[in-house]
């Protein structure tokens, strides 16, 4: 899903060469995701060069020894000025990443760039490797990782495991963005067992949970009417997950969509008008006001949740500014999760 | 009121309009020279500031690598893999169309974002930048050659004139330099999880940020300290003019004042008006000086701007820029050098009496005790003087001391001619004589300061003519000794070198191997030379002190030379163990066993054998050949045909002197205009010293008048007057001419350069310059005179009549 985030996270990159073509056109020789494509294994977990954009984006909720709840960010994004990859400082691709760790009353936010091509970042797919300076997912395959990154005041290392299969989402991991046909291909791996160590202010604090990881590639920008989302990503405590977001459309209604996954792995789409969701609360960060409490509701899952976050203060103050952070979930279905909205000002 | 007191007082400008100009130009001029040398200096800060800036080296730390120029990318990849926050720059120079271009390639994704020539990351700059053909921004300044085969320009602000910067790889590219890095610029915060020598396997040295402008500031810090000398001597000289018409102004308006002040006009008010009317004229002289010196500053920066180049490598833009804070510390200069030249006026005013004139005698009384304490003054400015010496240990305090010189002088100056009157008064014979004799004694506290400002500008004249001249004469002889091999190549790169250095070992007498390593001992950057053992060296080398042996001794490996300003800098003398710095991190001692001069080079330079300088320093770039040869033309036509070499890259002897001459001259240019200026300031000062002199003299010329002295007898007597004295204050210069010079060479050369000069006397220079004294008095007194001999005989007359 996260392919939205990341074409209005970068403008320039993506839209510096106009919208040419809404939906299918190939640009600038790009890689267009099509309907009917199948996924394949580990090949997918690393670099697809030829698409204008990808990423690795992990989200973590864990729990302290106290009962303290942590929320832990991993991502690493690729954009590409060109298509295709090229050695040395000639690759035309750009990497970035964050890190974030949340507590209830702190949020922690490191970024930082590479250029590809020079091996400063990079990702393998066995073993799996992805990583941006000393940060880094690393394993013998993406089912069994240790994940690292560390900022000002924060860092983290997680062994995440999870002997679940990836879940391809959209339609067989063809993922619909817009009515206009903008898609990505997009999978998840929702499954994974965290035990680990955080630390804040250089005090180490143990710290077990769940993660979830999003993988996702795409060429095609926004549609030019779409300028924000909202998206969550739910642990439900029967072992079900829910991926869903809806995109702010500033000519008409917002388009819908999400996936509710079992506690197998089955993913089921969601029909996008059976999906609600509704504003509760706004509140001022470090930022702009953003929305911190929703409802959402899924009339076909017999649905009804509201949500609430762990630091409503979550703002990734990066050099293209959204929120993400942990939530709390309550309602027909309880649980924990993630949410990330951008576009607000 | 205050208007009509006002109008009153400015009627006596629109009687006397001459006298207004010398008063404003005066201040002009002071101004002017002293703002133009403040403009040459903060153009040339704004360039290094700017460079340092467009480098990062202003407020980052630097890795770089020691003792070799370049280190491979990888260890970039390994620091940032190890957690550190580094940034890498590749840094060249290129040649287009004959000018020499600094290239800055950055990765602007990990750059600082405070780095000016960093494209935005979010704006369209940097696809362009990261793209294909790649970008060049420049500032507005730089001027590229139209056929230069590059990637598209653009520029922006904030770059140094002269630098293209570029994306890293492209920067790679141009320069050839595949792979490699100059320097990582270490963003401050994040400690990687592992040592940086470890995590890299590259020894680097860490460079401490260095301010505004950084090491090359530092490096130029004399030079500007001695404009900036140049600049306060010109001004100082100005002000005389200014003292001297505001002088003037106040004894012809003294009737007028009375008159104001009988008619009720409070002391205050009247005070106050002509505070104001002096701010004004101020303000005016202030405007103009600081245009004028603008102009000043704008036909001297190109030739500042290339001495700065060849002497330091220093980028300076060629065009002067408009500062804001420079105009306001212009006209506050113009104000305070006006209070300064008013002051005694306004006081003099103020205690003015109501009614009755000044006697004389009293004047007279007030003038001795004046003389006396003037005295004592020069004389607390010699002791100084003497004192420094011995002692000065730094750049200002080597100022201070020629100050102090200067200071002296002056005071002294008047003390001295009027013993020498007199002295003449004593064996005057013939009542004419005797007045003459005692009529310059008594002018003598009237025209003193213009006498003292033509002392100043005549010693430092001579001071830095004998310095000037001795530099070049040590310089040429010097320059005769060390480039001693004909033909000196620098290859394109090491293979080529190595090709170079097999074929020409065939080919001429002798090939000698000049390669170097740059490092740090403590702080500081040092040269380490790597020279051949052979006679070219150890036979002509210029060495100051040397230790038997020194040569073998360095052929052996367990010496070393240093040049003369390193000695001076860290207080090293023949003897002494030297430790440097290697890039595996081992010491390397050597024993220093000779000394040699080195002028126009700002850097310590070490020298020891090639062969192992080799061993020490793998990674030293081998590239530069002196060769011996009786057919010098025939090999470098060779070479260039077949090597294809530029003619930058052979190039001869001769070449060589000519282009270090060159720097040389172009060094004292700036040098050779300000003292022309100084001196042109100084005959303005004496000019209306006369001028003033002239009309208050009236009542003691009268009377000669009337016992029958025809006026052109009067105007030849005060020609030769004043001859006389120009004449004697020539002289007395000449001594303190010297002791400047001397301070120069032995001082403050040695404090800003670190090398001692040995100081030539120049006699034909003293005869033309007394003659050029007597030509000045002559033309400042010329108009005076003229009119003393065509001023009317009512206004002689006149004298006797009117109260004055």
């Amino acid at each position: 899903m996260k392919v939205l985030a990341f074409l209005l996270l970068l403008p320039t990159l993506a839209f510096a060469q106009g919208f040419a073509g809404l939906g299918t056109t190939t640009q600038e020789g790009f890689a267009t995701p099509e309907p009917g494509a199948t996924l394949t294994f580990p090949a997918d977990h690393a670099a697809h060069p030829d698409y204008r954009i990808e990423w690795w984006y992990l989200t973590a909720n864990m729990t302290g020894p106290d009962g303290a709840s942590y929320g832990a960010q991993w991502t690493l994004f690729r954009s590409a000025l060109a298509p295709g990859e090229a050695d040395g400082w000639a690759s035309p691709q750009i990497w970035m990443g964050h890190a974030a760790l949340t507590t209830a009353d702190r949020h922690f936010v490191a970024e930082t760039f590479a250029r590809g091509g020079i091996g400063q970042a990079g990702v393998t797919a066995q073993p799996f490797a992805a990583w941006i300076d000393d940060w880094q997912i690393a394993g013998p395959d993406l089912t069994e990782v240790t994940v690292r990154a560390r900022g000002d005041g924060f860092a983290y290392t997680l062994d995440l495991a999870t002997s679940a299969p990836f879940v391809a989402q959209g339609d067989g991991g063809y993922s619909v963005k817009s009515g206009a046909g903008q898609a990505s291909y997009y999978y998840s791996q929702p499954f994974y067992d965290l035990t680990g160590m955080i630390e804040i202010d250089g005090v180490p604090i143990p710290v077990t949970g769940q993660a979830w990881l999003d993988r996702e590639w795409s060429s095609q920008p926004l549609a030019e009417t779409q300028d924000g989302w909202d998206w969550f990503s739910i642990h439900f405590e029967g072992g079900e997950k829910l991926m869903a977001f809806r995109l702010r459309d500033n000519s008409g209604a917002p388009f819908h969509s999400g996936t509710w996954i079992e506690a197998d792995g089955t993913p089921h789409p969601l029909d996008g008008d059976t999906l609600s969701f509704t504003e509760l609360e706004r509140a001022q960060t470090s930022g702009p006001q953003v929305p911190i409490r929703w409802r959402v509701q899924i009339a076909q899952l017999g649905l009804d949740i509201t949500t609430r976050p762990l630091n409503p203060d979550a703002w990734m103050d990066t050099l293209f500014p959204y929120w993400e952070g942990p939530i709390h979930v309550e309602g027909s279905h309880d649980g924990i999760g993630y949410l990330e909205m951008t576009g607000y000002e | 009121m205050n208007r009509l007191i006002l109008r009153t007082l400015l009627s006596h400008w629109r009687s006397r309009p001459f006298q207004i100009v010398t008063l404003l130009l005066g201040l002009t001029v002071a101004t002017a020279l002293w703002s133009g040398v403040q403009a040459i200096n903060a153009e040339a800060r704004a360039s290094y500031a700017q460079a340092a800036a467009t480098l990062g080296t202003d407020r980052f730390d630097s890795l770089q690598p020691r003792g070799a120029e370049t280190f491979d990318q990888d260890a970039y990849i390994a620091l940032r893999r190890a957690g550190w926050d580094v940034s890498p720059v590749v840094e060249g120079s290129l040649r287009l169309g004959g000018e020499r271009y600094r290239v800055l390639g950055i990765d602007p994704v990990t750059a600082p974002t405070s780095l000016p020539a960093r494209p935005d990351l979010q704006g369209p700059d940097l696809t362009d930048f990261l793209g294909p053909t790649g970008l060049i921004l420049i500032s507005a300044s730089t001027t590229l050659p139209p056929d230069a085969d590059l990637p598209p320009v653009r520029v922006v602000e904030g770059i140094a004139p002269g630098t293209l910067v570029m994306d890293i790889g492209l920067a790679q590219t141009l320069l050839t330099m595949p792979g490699q890095l100059s320097r990582l610029i270490l963003l401050p915060g994040a400690q990687g999880t592992q040592p940086i020598a470890e995590a890299s396997g590259v020894v680097f040295d860490r460079i401490a940020p260095r301010g505004d402008g950084g090491g090359i500031a530092a490096l130029t810090d004399s030079f500007h300290l001695n404009l900036t000398a140049f600049g306060f001597l010109a001004f100082a000289v100005g002000l005389f003019i200014v003292y001297s018409s505001i002088g003037l102004a106040f004894e012809q308006r003294k009737p007028m004042l009375r008159t104001l002040r009988a008619l009720g006009v409070p002391l205050r008010r009247l005070m106050l008006v002509m505070v104001a009317e002096l701010t004004a004229l101020a303000l005016l002289a202030g405007i103009a000086g600081v245009a004028l010196g603008y102009l000043i500053a704008a036909s001297l920066l190109p030739d500042v701007a290339a001495t700065l180049e060849g002497l330091y490598g220093a980028q300076v833009s060629g065009s002067l820029s408009l500062r804001p804070a420079w105009w306001a510390t212009g006209l506050l200069i113009a104000m305070g050098g006006a209070a300064l030249a008013a002051g005694d006026t306004l006081w003099r005013t103020a205690r003015m009496p109501l009614l009755s004139a000044a006697m004389p005698e009293a004047w007279h009384g007030a003038q001795a005790r004046a003389q006396f304490w003037q005295g004592i003054a020069a004389l607390g400015c010699f002791a100084l003087a003497l004192v420094l010496c011995f002692t000065a240990s730094s750049l200002t305090a080597g100022f201070v001391l020629m100050g102090a010189l200067l200071i002296g002088a002056a005071l002294a100056l008047p003390l001295v001619l009027a013993t020498i009157l007199r002295i003449g008064a004593a064996h005057a014979r013939g009542p004419l004589s005797q007045w003459g004799w005692a009529d310059a004694r008594q002018q003598m506290s009237r025209l003193s300061l213009a006498l003292m400002a033509l002392l100043l500008a005549l010693s430092a004249n001579i001071g830095v003519g004998t310095m000037v001249m001795s530099f070049r004469d040590t310089f040429t002889g010097w320059l005769d000794q060390r480039l001693v091999a004909e033909v000196y190549v620098t290859a394109s790169d090491a293979e080529q070198g190595r090709v170079i250095q097999a074929w020409a070992t065939d080919r001429v007498d002798a090939v000698l191997p000049i390669w170097s390593a740059e490092a740090r001992l403590g702080a500081v950057p040092i040269s380490i030379y790597g020279v051949a053992q052979h006679p070219t060296y150890s036979e002509h080398w210029p060495l100051i002190e040397a230790l038997p042996g020194a040569w073998q001794s360095v052929a052996r490996g367990d010496g070393a030379l240093i040049n003369e300003q390193m000695a001076a800098r860290r207080d090293l003398s023949p003897g002494d163990t030297l430790i440097l710095p290697t890039p595996d991190g081992t010491d390397w001692p050597l024993t220093i066993t000779a000394i040699y001069s080195d002028y126009g080079n700002p850097v310590d330079q070490v020298m020891v054998d090639v062969g192992l300088l080799a061993t020490r320093y793998p990674d030293i770039e081998r590239l530069r050949f002196a060769l011996r040869t009786a057919d010098a033309p025939q090999v470098i036509e060779e070479a260039r045909a077949r090597f294809g070499l530029s003619s930058e890259q052979v190039v001869d002897q001769a070449a060589i002197k000519a282009l270090s001459l060159a720097i040389f001259e172009r060094t004292f240019t700036v040098t050779g205009a300000l003292n022309i200026l100084t001196l042109a300031v100084a005959a303005l000062a004496l000019l209306t010293a006369m001028l003033t002199l002239q009309l208050m003299r009236l009542p003691s010329l009268a009377p000669l008048w009337a016992m029958g002295l025809t006026r052109a007898a009067l105007a030849r007597a005060e020609l030769m007057k004043v001859l006389a004295l120009a004449l004697l204050t020539a002289i007395l210069s000449i001594p303190i001419g010297l002791g400047v010079a001397w301070v120069l060479t032995n001082v403050i050369n040695v404090m800003a350069f670190g090398w001692r000069l040995p100081m030539n006397l120049y006699p034909m220079d003293w005869l033309r310059l007394i003659g050029l004294a007597l030509l000045t008095a002559a033309v400042a007194a010329g108009l005076p005179v003229l009119r003393l001999a065509r001023t009317a005989p009512r206004t002689l007359l006149g004298v006797f009549a009117s109260e004055r």
